[in-house]
């Protein structure tokens, strides 16, 4: 039976256990059908890169399946009639790779330091004060895992700005 | 007079970050590798910049869009 990797977003305003659940049914969805569900990698709560259907955060589920064509489609089925799911996407992969995928890396290495990554920080927080939305902005801060990641975020507006247009000089 | 001003601008031709030994992989998943081949904007940098091969740069294409699609990757930044 082939490979399969499919991700999927759920939406923020469920609870990591109900994620969890969801992806267990997923699982047993596929057992069913006679393939298996080889592993299941929670990417947790992330912040979407850009908005998707009106959410700017999402749970993200990564899961390796072994499992008959016909199952990956009979899956990729209900996550379309499913309203939790923001989106999905599978890929036919050769192997199942073995340990954690480099999303979870990444997050052990932590993400202080990274360029990229505050001047997207930055970005996020300027736009979160436009919109005057209060209510992502709580568990978002409370969440913040060390002072370092979230310090950009409240510097943004004065850190970020004069770094871009110099950026694009050099370029 | 001539050999030497042709020198001054004579660059090395860099090598595909991708090949050789102890190259990294190309995964849609692996958003710091992803990062530096994306412009300021978000798009995808041309290969004659980054020295990436063509068999590579076709694979790394195919991984950004990927990023992009399931909303880790920005399709623009503005």
């Amino acid at each position: 039976m082939p490979y399969y990797e499919t991700v999927f977003i759920a939406r923020q305003d469920m609870s990591a256990a109900q994620v969890e659940a969801m992806a267990d049914g997923y699982g047993e969805l596929i057992a069913e059908q006679g393939g298996s569900l080889v592993k299941r990698e929670m990417w947790g709560l992330r912040t979407l890169a850009y908005r998707m259907s009106k959410n700017r955060r999402g749970h993200y589920v990564m899961m390796h399946l072994d499992c008959p064509p016909a199952a990956l489609s009979e899956m990729e089925r209900q996550m379309r009639i499913s309203e939790d799911v923001l989106r999905y996407m599978s890929v036919k992969i050769e192997e199942i790779p073995e340990g954690p995928s480099a999303m979870l890396q990444q997050r052990e290495r932590g993400e202080r330091g990274e360029r990229g990554e505050r001047g997207e920080r930055g970005e996020r927080g300027e736009r979160r004060g436009r919109d005057g939305d209060s209510r992502e902005r709580a568990p978002r801060e409370s969440e913040a895992a060390s002072p370092a990641s979230a310090s950009p975020a409240s510097a943004s507006p004065a850190s970020a700005e004069p770094a871009s247009p110099a950026a694009e000089g050099a370029n | 007079m001539a050999a030497t001003a042709r020198r001054a601008f004579f660059r090395r031709r860099k090598s595909c970050p991708f090949s050789g030994p102890n190259a990294p992989t190309i995964d849609y998943k692996d958003l710091r590798l992803l990062q530096r081949f994306i412009s300021e904007r978000g798009k995808i940098v041309p290969s004659r910049i980054t020295a990436v091969s063509s068999k590579k740069q076709r694979i790394l294409s195919q991984a950004i869009k990927r990023a992009r699609f399931i909303g880790l990757l920005p399709y623009v930044i503005d």
